[in-house]
């Protein structure tokens, strides 16, 4: 009867340790994701950011106008232009 | 010492006054009484309140921000996109800040320091000192740690092509709601429904364990719009120039691809910038491709053709007497700009004869005439989903006198959206079917409509409208190297308090290639002043130059060698192209 009492007790106190063991484990997983996910949204934001800066340099406007000014170019004139006729069949 | 078994304690033979054991189980029994009936309170009648009260020392409520979706344009590029950024916020009550640190926050979110303490001292819960900062300013506010002053995730709206678009894409208010174009119309499907965790907080903030089940935010869904940003671009650009050259009031444009009835553009001047709404004023709002609604002048007279030709009273060919460009009706005058004797039908298209115009519409019955208009969409709003859109005005054709159809021929009397005028070229450039325009990309194979006119009278009408741009017609200028093109103009006094003034709405409106349609291009001019008003002056080569570009950046095929441009066959050199 003593016996069982006493492994029944050991059980006990060993779950009790186990309980507060992973718990602690737990919470620092908690915080871990946490941290990922903060990162996440910082990576979310910059990324965001990234596209916001490409759609503004990108905007045709401002290309037009460095085209424009910058690098000296300009629509071809009419008689400029050389139209290409779609071979036939030679295109796969 | 003696000692006693209990039985025989001496003490028991002592007798007791009875009451004395009665005191002693009646105090005992009213403790047990309260005991029981402060736990039944507690744990029974009391316990949610207690649970939550306890609950609430830990465990939090964390809202989770859902994004606003992005509005791109037809190839994914960005028209409207959100960023996060934060709002400042203030506990008046908690935020007890000495003179040194309102200066100090003052400094940081740039703001002037009255503006703080006034917030300060408004008796609100709750306050914003400053929305939309940047997130580093933010950090620098939480670096100041000052007691009740907090910052806030919100999200603010970009639009990276700011005024090219602004008539169509609209913008929201501080609220992340929409307040104008596909912001409004599709805010259902742009706007995200925020999400929410319950944790569990430890005495340094930061979270330890979920409490709950996490319910996820739902993020705005991201739409395409029809839009080609090239071709509003070009559009803008084009626009702007001609309403500067003319030194117009107003000026708008729309671009639709012919194939499958989508919006490609949709430009109004004057603008607006929606990233800086400061001053705005009714002017610029205003959306003169599908809100407003004009008078179309001789861009209708193209239907009359079709109606006439339809009905087999005539021929391309017939000739109609416009008695030198004057004819008198109920009392009224129909005018024409240049006097002429008799006109084919054809020719009343290329010189673009009220008198002509309305010698045919005269043939026929109101009725027949009102049908027409109906099937092509004017008088009732397009429904395409746009918020506000105009329907026009087409009166019911048992009110209609003589004159009044003779003048609806050639579109007074009649008042018309510009979209719904594009959409009515479309039938004429699809072999006479109508179909519904889309503000976003089809990516359905493209629906068939109504059969309106038979395909052989569009093609006679479109040779018609190919005149228009030829040497003797109204339009030379709307002419582009390299393709066949097909349009009318339109020069129309404006009402004004029930009047015609000597103001003028000139317009034009067509499609090219001619011989396979693939866009219609309607442009529409509010009171040049710069000394021309002709739709085929003001109009058309605004027209031209939206056209060839955007047929060029389409990579639409020439159909017209004209003879400057070089046709140069590809000799049969081979191309690798798998590379």
């Amino acid at each position: 009867m003593i016996r069982i009492s006493a492994i029944l007790v050991v059980l006990v106190v060993a779950s009790a340790l186990a309980v507060v063991n992973l718990t602690h484990r737990s919470r620092g997983l908690v915080k871990a994701q946490e941290r990922e996910q903060a990162r996440s949204r910082a990576l979310e934001a910059e990324w965001t950011q990234l596209q916001l800066e490409n759609g503004t340099w990108a905007a045709p406007a401002r290309v037009e106008k460095i085209a424009r000014e910058r690098l000296g170019m300009n629509q071809p004139a009419r008689d400029h232009l050389l139209s290409l006729e779609a071979s036939t069949g030679g295109a796969r | 010492m003696k000692s006693y078994t209990f039985n025989h304690n001496p003490l028991l033979s002592e007798r007791l006054p009875p009451w004395r054991a009665r005191f002693v189980v009646g105090v005992l029994l009213i403790g047990l009484v309260s005991l029981v009936g402060r736990a039944v309170y507690l744990q029974g009648v009391n316990r949610d309140f207690l649970q939550a009260k306890g609950e609430s020392r830990y465990a939090r409520t964390l809202t989770l921000t859902a994004t606003r979706g992005r509005v791109l344009d037809r190839h994914g590029e960005p028209l409207a996109m959100s960023t996060p950024v934060k709002s400042v916020t203030a506990i008046p009550d908690l935020a007890n800040l000495n003179a040194g640190q309102v200066a100090q926050l003052a400094k940081v979110l740039g703001m002037p320091l009255e503006d703080i303490n006034r917030k300060l001292a408004s008796g609100k819960d709750f306050v914003y000192l400053k929305r939309e900062v940047p997130p580093d300013v933010a950090a620098q506010v939480a670096a100041l740690k000052l007691e009740g002053i907090h910052s806030e995730d919100t999200y603010r709206r970009y639009y990276p092509v700011g005024e090219v678009a602004s008539h169509m894409v609209g913008f929201t208010n501080i609220d992340d709601r929409g307040q104008e174009g596909v912001e409004l119309a599709l805010e259902q499907r742009l706007a995200g429904k925020n999400g929410s965790r319950r944790v569990i907080k430890d005495l340094y903030g930061s979270v330890v364990e979920d409490v709950e089940s996490i319910r996820r935010p739902r993020n705005g869904e991201d739409i395409n719009l029809s839009i080609d940003a090239k071709v509003q671009y070009l559009a803008y650009s084009a626009l702007k120039q001609a309403v500067q050259v003319n030194k117009a009031k107003a000026g708008a444009v729309v671009v639709l691809d012919v194939r499958t009835g989508e919006v490609l553009a949709l430009v109004n001047n004057p603008t607006y910038n929606p990233n800086n709404r400061g001053k705005l004023s009714g002017e610029q709002l205003r959306n003169r491709v599908l809100t407003d609604t004009y008078e179309p002048g001789s861009t209708m007279k193209p239907f009359i053709a079709a109606m006439a030709l339809e009905s087999n009273k005539f021929k391309p060919g017939s000739l109609i007497d416009t008695q030198g460009g004057r004819m008198t009706l109920d009392g009224a005058t129909i005018n024409d700009s240049h006097a002429h004797g008799a006109l084919t039908v054809a020719e009343v298209i290329e010189k673009s004869s009220n008198v002509g115009a309305a010698k045919m519409a005269l043939t026929f019955p109101p009725e027949h005439m009102w049908k027409l208009f109906d099937n092509l969409g004017f008088g009732r709003p397009l429904q395409i989903g746009f918020p506000g859109e105009a329907g026009g005005r087409l009166r019911a054709w048992k009110t209609w006198r003589p004159i009044e159809q003779a003048t609806m021929s050639y579109g007074h009397g009649i008042s018309v959206t510009l979209m719904q005028m594009a959409q009515a070229y479309m039938v004429l450039a699809r072999q006479g079917e109508m179909v519904p325009l889309s503000l976003t990309r089809v990516d359905a194979a493209p629906m068939h409509g109504q059969q309106i006119f038979s395909p052989e009278v569009t093609q006679q009408v479109r040779s018609m409208l190919e005149l228009v741009v030829s040497d003797g017609g109204t339009a030379p200028q709307a002419r582009i190297p390299g393709y066949r093109v097909a349009g009318k103009t339109g020069t129309a006094h404006k009402l004004e308090g029930g009047r015609y003034v000597n103001k003028y709405v000139s317009s034009f409106i067509g499609f090219a290639p001619a011989s396979d349609p693939r866009l219609v291009v309607a442009v529409m001019i509010d009171e040049a002043s710069g000394g021309q008003y002709y739709g085929g002056t003001v109009a058309a080569p605004v027209f031209a130059q939206i056209m060839s570009g955007s047929l060029r950046a389409l990579g639409v095929r020439p159909d017209a060698p004209l003879v400057p441009t070089q046709i140069a066959r590809q000799t049969a050199v081979p191309v690798k192209e798998d590379m």
